[in-house]
């Protein structure tokens, strides 16, 4: 399957990621190679498989309902780029209009 | 005679016993680490914090303090571990120069252990990589050829221990990013089972195939190192609460009667004459020690490696969303840029190709329209896989294969093409896929003098009998 230019600029809408024009030849074509191989797994009869698997515990299991001291907030925002008034500060994003 | 050649058990012992001191561990340790610097096998050394430490143990012991398993042990930690005393990179510029502010449980208690951490050892960025060439800081080398990749993606914990600058290091392991580098320097390399390590602190890549593990140069050795951080940890509901055993006498014990499964499967094309030779001939020194030999079929392994790559980006593109510039690392804000435009630039200027590629690929098989074809049918065959796996284990009480199909390849022989890249890790990634234990340990040198490992598997939480037959086959080597 060819991953094409506007496909590829779709995902990284997605991913939030900004790519440089330069960066897209190579991407098309790495994800193009990348996806016409995966795509075999189409062919692997997985008709027997009813659930998805599951590694590790079977179950969740449960802590005790209490009250623990957590991350202190000096110690959270200590590597934020940028902190107003004891929270992480970003540019504005709500639109009013 | 240099305290940093003795087996972890022997070098602790004599800490403890006062005939060697921590201080004077420590600064061997950290000569070796400032001799091999070209190696590139370390982003941060912590000298004067280790010299510290060192100081502070050997005090202790003179105040009759009876030291801990790891006694004055150099270990190296893979950057992916958070750390409270250095910096934590991940490989990645998007976290260059950041201090966490909580350390890896596993972390502290190689620390309540008292082993001395020196350091954090390079990477592939986020552990996505087959030979450390995709580390934002520069590629590691390999010490027996240095023209040559020593694997990845926890390249420079492999490095450390294979040339002598630690005696033990820490890694994650996702798809072989402990067993591969261990295969490509010549160290022994565990992948624990799913759920015998706690992965608080660890920088998530795929968590439904993350695990931490040891790397050392022999398997007693590595086996205390896992004794260490094995077990159940409340911070990490993944960790399972089974019995921590006693994985060092499970070093001791015979192979006689254990049955070794060997997959043709693993055998096939692509896999170099010489690795092969020597794989056979170390499978056929454990039936010399009275372990039968039996052929299996595990023949969904031929579809590892597409299962691995969309399950493991999928999880990776969700698992990387945190990184935004927001509450931690690089951010890249203009004025009057809008937050959508922060998290863009932020992410774009942060992350290298080969994280970009992953992230894209594995939004691509989660988004509308692709994710039943791509995502849900590669559930479907990882549920193969690990039938595969329940069914061999059936049979016999280990499997033995090639870990890699080739030894070490030079430094930029497969960075242009990622998919030739992806199949270095061919016969690691189906046990990752299972969730079982796994380990890798050197089994002979190629005519180039290049290391090969063995690569030994056995059923979840089996780890002693995975280090019996392991510790055999080091007694056993020629």
């Amino acid at each position: 399957m060819k991953v094409t230019r506007d496909e590829v600029l779709r995902l990284a809408r997605l991913a939030r990621l900004s790519l440089a024009d330069d960066e897209l030849p190579k991407l098309e074509a790495d994800l193009s190679r990348i996806v016409d191989y995966v795509a075999e797994l189409g062919k692997v009869d997985t008709s027997e498989v009813s659930d998805a698997p599951r590694v590790g515990p079977t179950a969740a299991p449960l802590r005790d309902d209490e009250v623990r001291v957590g991350l202190p907030r000096a110690a959270a925002l200590a590597a934020a780029p940028r902190v107003v008034d004891g929270a992480f500060a970003v540019p504005e994003f709500v639109d009013e209009s | 005679m240099s305290p940093l050649s003795l087996p972890i058990a022997e070098l602790a012992r004599r800490v403890q016993a006062g005939s060697v001191t921590a201080e004077a561990v420590a600064r061997e340790s950290l000569k070796a680490i400032a001799d091999r610097r070209g190696l590139n096998a370390f982003l941060h050394v912590s000298e004067h914090a280790t010299l510290e430490h060192a100081s502070a143990l050997d005090a202790r012991r003179a105040r009759g303090e009876t030291l801990g398993a790891l006694a004055g042990v150099p270990i190296a930690i893979k950057d992916a571990l958070c750390t409270l005393d250095a910096p934590t990179t991940c490989g990645s510029k998007i976290l260059a120069g950041w201090r966490s502010p909580y350390e890896a449980t596993v972390v502290s208690r190689l620390r309540a252990a008292d082993a001395l951490l020196v350091g954090k050892t390079n990477m592939d960025e986020f552990a996505m990589g087959s030979s450390n060439e995709n580390s934002a800081f520069g590629p590691v080398k390999n010490p027996w050829d240095e023209t040559r990749i020593p694997g990845g993606s926890s390249g420079g914990s492999a490095v450390a221990v294979a040339a002598g600058m630690t005696l033990g290091a820490l890694g994650s392991d996702t798809g072989g990013s402990i067993r591969q580098p261990a295969a490509l320097t010549g160290t022994v390399g565990i992948k624990p089972s799913y759920g015998r390590v706690s992965r608080y602190g660890l920088v998530a890549f795929a968590s439904s195939l993350d695990q931490v593990g040891p790397f050392a140069r022999d398997v007693p050795s590595a086996a205390r190192i896992l004794a260490v951080i094995a077990g159940h940890d409340p911070r990490d509901s993944t960790s399972s609460a089974a019995a921590v055993p006693d994985y060092e006498a499970a070093c001791q014990r015979d192979v006689r009667g254990l049955r070794v499964g060997v997959p043709e499967d693993y055998f096939g094309p692509g896999l170099d004459a010489e690795v092969a030779d020597h794989v056979r001939a170390a499978i056929a020194r454990l039936e010399a020690d009275g372990a039968c030999v039996v052929p299996i079929a595990m023949p969904h392994t031929r579809h590892g490696v597409a299962t691995y790559y969309v399950l493991a980006t999928a999880e990776a593109s969700s698992n990387l969303a945190r990184f935004d510039g927001v509450r931690f690392g690089l951010r890249e804000e203009r004025p009057g840029s809008d937050l959508g435009t922060l998290y863009d630039s932020t992410r774009s200027a942060g992350f290298g190709p080969e994280v970009k590629r992953r992230i894209l690929l594995g939004t691509f098989v989660l988004s509308a329209g692709y994710y039943d074809a791509y995502y849900a049918q590669a559930q479907r065959v990882r549920a193969l896989i690990r039938r595969d796996f329940e069914r061999a284990f059936a049979q016999v009480d280990v499997i033995a294969t090639p870990t890699s199909p080739t030894a070490a390849f030079p430094l930029g022989e497969r960075v242009a093409d990622p998919l030739a890249m992806y199949l270095a890790d061919v016969y690691t990634l189906p046990a990752s896929l299972a969730g079982v234990a796994a380990l890798s340990l050197p089994v002979g040198r190629t005519r180039s003098r290049l290391p090969v490992g063995l690569q030994l598997i056995a059923p979840a939480f089996a780890e002693e009998r995975l280090l019996s037959v392991a510790a055999a086959c080091e007694r056993a080597a020629p």
